[in-house]
């Protein structure tokens, strides 16, 4: 009898399946597996009372219980794995989300659209060696206009109105008046990049009373007209595209001789002619020209030795023109509305 | 500048299209602004002549058959009085376009088409039109403002266009003249540059005139200011006979856009726009003394001009006055009691140079402009002041109007200049500057062309050019006496490149020049990375002028006194909203957060980076301080914490700690505001904008700001060095702390830290206020870590620690343990 209940392994084998039958939670299962295969499980116990049984029948016996054991162990993991698998298709059901949601952004903010400029050009132009200056943007009338070859009773005083501050100071109708603090200071080679605020009486759509340009000046030994342009098709291409060309065409500023007025062709329609430059294929963007004599005289330099370029162009004519804003006046008003199309 | 196409090819044969003439002319550097067609909404207009004729009974309408030679035969009706068998007027046919008028047949109302139709029944094939109908008038073609058929002359050809006929296939160009060319603002300075730039000789205009010999009166003239008036000249003309110019003279004028007067004073318009001359005419009877003095007003003195304005004139004015008064305002315009009448008789002409900043000066502090002194404030040259005078003599003669006479006076006074100028230049310096090699010949041939002076001339030059080494040729060159912008060989590389054409141009890239570094500097790279940093919290870079109105100062309650009302004034601002320059970004800020909420943009955060501009001194006599100043802004649902924290981030960018203590501005609510101090300095502030300032400017949503100095907050910036991770394992303990509300949170952070040297960080994670705890106590959270420096921690030992600063928090805050 002792024997028999000790070897009744069909019997055990029967309860581990119907204990098992309905059984969906790997929790629950553990349990189970515990009463039969744990420390105090019931297969242990079998073990424990082998001592009972005569010696020479517990190998036979000991064989039988852990026979049992394999198998219960391996039974045990095959309804494991079932469990576990069908848990893990209820976990993907349950957890499974509406993909179509909006996602969580942190919103940036955005930089000002002349920023946006200004870093763009700066980039293009550090490249070539321009330094980065920025002036004063209240000035004396010697730097912004005598010292570049503009004195009182000079015709070009009457191409821009001035803002006065004082008898002798004004707000600086122009980047170029930083040139002759630069080139007083110091010497050629001189390659540098001048972006900032400056400031003329005007207001309407395409003009602002307050405005940004951005001057560039080099001076060196053996520079020529050709070297203005080989720089500014680069700038273009760089700027605009690689397909953009740059025209220059004759035009008068009183500190560069010659002067000339650049124009980029097209890049909106390659220079067939649209809305955008008025079906003339060209876009005008900056003035240039080489350094008048006067103002590389009036600083020091000795334009016998010495020649040199200059531009200067609108930083916000080149924001409206790359983003197609068509009021100036946007740009100043701090409309969150405009800013947020600027979050690139 | 205006010049009609017809006029200018009185001087040069221009056998381009208007169009391609445009181009030609901006190539070398004049833009044409506009070029329009006269006639531009006229078309399908014929001559026709009304060979049959018959009024209808009961109407005002005639009935006519109008022969259109190889157009064909119409039957019209016609309203016109004075249509009649045998005229020829224009006919406008099916389909052609010309402008509607309205009822009383002179006020253009638009362009209409012409269809056929029925007028009282009666089949009408087209219209026969008026001088108005084709946009005509009086001083166009004779007869053009007669309110009835315009009658054209019988020589015209049935079926002719009628647009030849009438002018109105002529162009007008509207060019730009750039500040250094004021001899181009004229038509026959335009013409220089036409006949260069097509290779074309240039016909001067007739200058010639004879005189008789004048007995009885004297031409008497004295010029005491020749500073502003270096030259002046004074013609006598008698027997002058006023009458209407004739029609070729109306209609140049009147393309210009001037309207006829009478002869004498049509020649003087005539000459400023041909020559660019500015000439005056006065009555001699008027004249007293008849003599003229050239002379600065009198302080108080007073004139009335033509356009019946009286001025009250001061010392800076220049004015030409006879024996008594003053005549005329110098350059501007005459006075109206010399002004020429029908019954002038004597006429006395002038021509002079006036110094262009004298005239701008006296037309702008008068507000009193014309044709005549925007001609002088761009500057004219006594070549052409000589020219003018003879070519205004010619045109007296030319019309018969008067008998020229040999009384005259010209004054050239120390300060005319008149001396030929020549310079020398080197070919081979021009190439330089240019950076292409323009042949020599072709330099030569295009400064002819430009009227210069070119020595050697062309064999000699060419033999020069064979012998000597090309970098030894020197140009001597004589200026053309009307240019006076041309100072260095740099001018000349200017007139070549532009007649030689841009195009030859190719882009180098400097290769003589030295190699520079580039790129920013290390403080405008540090401004960049806290724009980034800004950008990356969620607010936008917005820039606002750098002006503002005292008002928006108000607005803010800054007191009387306080340094932000220490501004530069504008001394000329466009409005007093933009009169001061700004010392604080504060209301710009608050303006644009204003806007924002006006406009509905409920949520928002703004950041600017700009200088406010402080004076040493008022009036300035020195530069003022520009200083770098960073403003934030944040409306709508952010609190004070949101804005700290970003201030916070500063910090942690620029690698230091910022304090916080409380603080005080008259715009911010006196319990949310706190100073931003770093190492002990005061570098900024930040706070919630008082709602007494947010309900006088009607702000509906609260609105939070800091303003930092940027310079400061770059000077308490730290370089980074990287500190080596600590050899033993850190130690956390929370601590839940009861404490009197009045106890700061940086109260508390600063007596832990002083407590025990091995705290490295203190964060506050929870604050609790409510019936959990005692009334008039807060319970607070921190997070401390202690940072073992020679040797490991045991727990023990931190326990220790906790002990010693829990204790120190009783005896200096009254502080327990939760």
């Amino acid at each position: 009898m002792q024997d028999n209940q000790i070897l009744d392994t069909e019997e055990i084998k029967a309860k581990i399946k119907e204990a098992v039958k309905d059984i969906k939670s790997s929790a629950t299962l553990r349990e189970i597996k515990m009463k039969f295969l744990g420390k105090t499980g019931e297969i242990n116990a079998m073990m424990k009372k082998l001592k009972e049984v005569p010696p020479e029948e517990r190998p036979t016996m000991g064989k039988i219980i852990n026979a049992l054991r394999e198998w219960a162990e391996s039974r045990f993991d095959e309804f494991e794995s079932a469990v576990k698998k069908a848990e893990l298709g209820e976990r993907y059901k349950r957890e499974k989300i509406d993909v179509t949601l909006p996602g969580r952004q942190r919103k940036k903010g955005a930089y000002h659209p002349d920023t946006l400029i200004v870093n763009e050009l700066v980039s293009v132009f550090a490249g070539m060696g321009f330094e980065i200056y920025e002036g004063r943007e209240i000035e004396t009338d010697y730097y912004n206009f005598t010292a570049l070859n503009t004195p009182k009773d000079h015709p070009a005083r009457d191409m821009q109105d001035t803002f006065y501050l004082g008898a002798d100071y004004l707000l600086r109708t122009q980047t170029s008046a930083g040139q002759v603090h630069v080139m007083e200071t110091k010497k050629p080679p001189i390659k540098i990049l001048s972006p900032g605020k400056v400031y003329r009486p005007d207001d309407d759509a395409t003009h602002s009373p307050m405005f940004s340009q951005m001057e560039g000046l080099v001076v060196d030994k053996g520079i020529t007209l050709c070297d203005l342009k080989g720089m500014l098709d680069e700038f273009a291409r760089k700027v605009f595209g690689s397909g953009v060309k740059t025209r220059l065409r004759p035009s008068y500023f009183p500190f560069t001789e010659p002067s000339v007025e650049v124009d980029v062709s097209c890049f909106e329609c390659g220079g067939k002619g649209c809305k955008l430059c008025k079906g003339t294929g060209w876009i005008e963007v900056l003035g240039a020209g080489m350094v008048n004599r006067a103002v590389l005289e009036n600083c020091g330099i000795d334009p016998d030795e010495y020649t040199g370029f200059a531009f200067g162009m609108g930083i916000e004519r080149i924001a409206m023109l790359k983003y197609g804003i068509n009021n100036m006046k946007l740009l100043f008003e701090g409309d969150v509305r405009f800013s947020k199309q600027f979050r690139a | 500048m205006i010049a009609p196409l017809s006029w200018l090819k009185d001087y040069v044969d221009i056998d381009v299209s208007a169009q391609e003439l445009q181009e030609k002319l901006f190539s070398c550097g004049f833009e044409v602004e506009e070029l329009y067609q006269v006639g531009k909404d006229i078309s399908g207009v014929y001559v026709g002549e009304v060979t049959e004729c018959e009024h209808v009974e009961g109407t005002h309408l005639s009935v006519c058959k109008v022969d259109c030679g190889d157009k064909g035969t119409f039957q019209i009706c016609c309203g016109a009085d004075n249509v009649k068998k045998g005229i020829k007027a224009p006919v406008a046919l099916e389909g052609a376009t010309v402008y509607a008028t309205a009822k009383d047949h002179v006020t253009i109302e638009g362009v209409m088409t012409i269809k056929k139709g029925k007028l009282r029944g009666i089949v009408s094939e087209g219209m026969l039109c008026s001088g108005t109908e084709l946009g005509v008038n009086g001083d166009m073609f004779e007869g053009g403002d007669y309110n009835g058929l315009l009658i054209l002359p019988e020589s015209c050809k049935n079926g002719e266009d009628v647009k030849p006929v009438l002018g109105l296939d002529d162009y007008i160009f509207d060019i730009s003249i750039t500040a250094n060319r004021p001899d181009c603002q004229s038509v026959l300075g335009i013409s220089r540059e036409i006949a260069a730039v097509l290779k074309k000789p240039l016909k001067e205009p007739d200058l010639s005139y004879k005189t008789v010999k004048e007995s009885d009166r004297k031409v008497k003239v004295t010029v005491e200011a020749p500073e502003l008036c270096p030259r002046y000249i004074a013609h006598y003309v008698k027997d002058i006979k006023i009458a209407p110019s004739p029609m070729w003279l109306k209609r140049r004028l009147a393309l210009c856009g001037l309207r006829s007067i009478n002869n004498v004073v049509d020649i003087t318009n005539f000459v400023l726009l041909e020559m660019g001359q500015p000439m005056h005419a006065f009555d001699l009877n008027t004249i007293e003394g008849s003599e003229i003095v050239v002379r600065r007003a009198a302080d108080g003195e007073k004139i009335v001009t033509l356009d019946e304005k009286e001025f009250t004139l001061s010392h800076d004015n220049l004015v030409i006055c006879d024996g008594k008064k003053p005549a005329a305002l110098a350059g501007i315009m005459g006075g109206l009691n010399t002004e020429i009448k029908d019954n002038t008789k004597e006429v006395l002409f002038e021509a002079a140079k006036f110094a262009r900043d004298s005239v701008r000066r006296t037309s702008r502090s008068l507000g009193q402009h014309s044709d005549s002194s925007a001609i002088f404030e761009k500057g004219t040259n006594e070549y052409t002041t000589e020219r003018a005078m003879k070519r205004a003599l010619h045109l007296i003669e030319k019309l018969g109007c008067g008998t020229v006479t040999d009384a005259c006076a010209d004054v050239k006074t120390d300060y005319s200049d008149t001396d030929v100028k020549k310079m020398t230049v080197k070919p081979e310096r021009i190439n330089a500057l240019l950076g292409i090699e323009v042949p020599v010949n072709v330099m030569a041939d295009i400064l002819e062309r430009l009227n210069f002076g070119v020595s050697p001339a062309e064999k000699e030059l060419e033999r020069l050019l064979n012998t000597q080494n090309k970098e030894k040729v020197e140009l001597e060159l004589t200026i053309p006496p009307y240019r006076d912008d041309i100072f260095a060989y740099p001018d000349i590389a200017e007139e070549i490149i532009r007649m030689y054409g841009y195009e030859h141009i190719n882009g180098t890239f400097m290769p003589t020049g030295k190699i520079t570094n580039g790129g920013y500097n290390d403080a405008q790279r540090e401004v960049n990375r806290i724009k980034a940093l800004l950008v990356e919290e969620g607010l936008y870079e917005i820039s606002n002028y750098s002006f503002y109105s005292e008002k928006d100062v108000d607005m803010l309650r800054i007191p009387e006194g306080a340094p932000e009302r220490n501004y530069i004034k504008i001394l000329n601002p466009i409005s007093e909203e933009l009169s001061v320059m700004r010392t604080f970004l504060a209301p710009s800020m608050v303006n644009a957060m204003l806007r924002n909420l006006k406009r509905g943009n409920y949520e928002g955060g703004a950041f600017e980076f700009s200088k406010v501009y402080i004076p040493k001194s008022l009036p300035l006599s020195d530069f003022p301080e520009e200083k770098l100043m960073l403003c934030i802004g944040m409306w709508g649902s952010a609190n004070f914490f949101d804005l700290k924290g970003i201030v916070e981030n500063i910090a942690d960018a620029i690698n230091t700690k910022f304090e916080y203590v409380n603080g005080e501005r008259p715009y911010l609510h006196p319990g949310i505001t706190a100073d931003i101090m770093c190492d002990g300095e005061k570098i900024g502030w930040l706070g919630s904008v008082d709602p007494v300032v947010l309900e006088s400017i009607a702000a509906e949503r609260p609105m939070l700001i800091a303003e930092i100095d940027y310079e400061l907050l770059e000077k308490h910036a730290k370089p980074f060095r990287y500190s080596p991770l600590p050899k033993f394992a850190e130690a956390q303990r929370d601590l839940a702390l009861i404490a009197d509300s009045e106890i700061s949170c940086g109260q508390i952070e600063k007596e832990i830290y002083s407590a025990c040297k091995y705290v490295t960080d203190v964060r506050l994670f929870d604050v609790y206020i409510g019936n959990q705890i005692e009334s008039g106590k807060k319970s607070m959270a921190f997070n401390l870590t202690f940072t073992p420096k020679e040797e490991a921690f045991t727990s023990e030992k931190v326990d220790g620690f906790v002990k010693k600063i829990l204790s120190n928090l009783k005896f200096r805050l009254g502080i327990t343990l939760r």
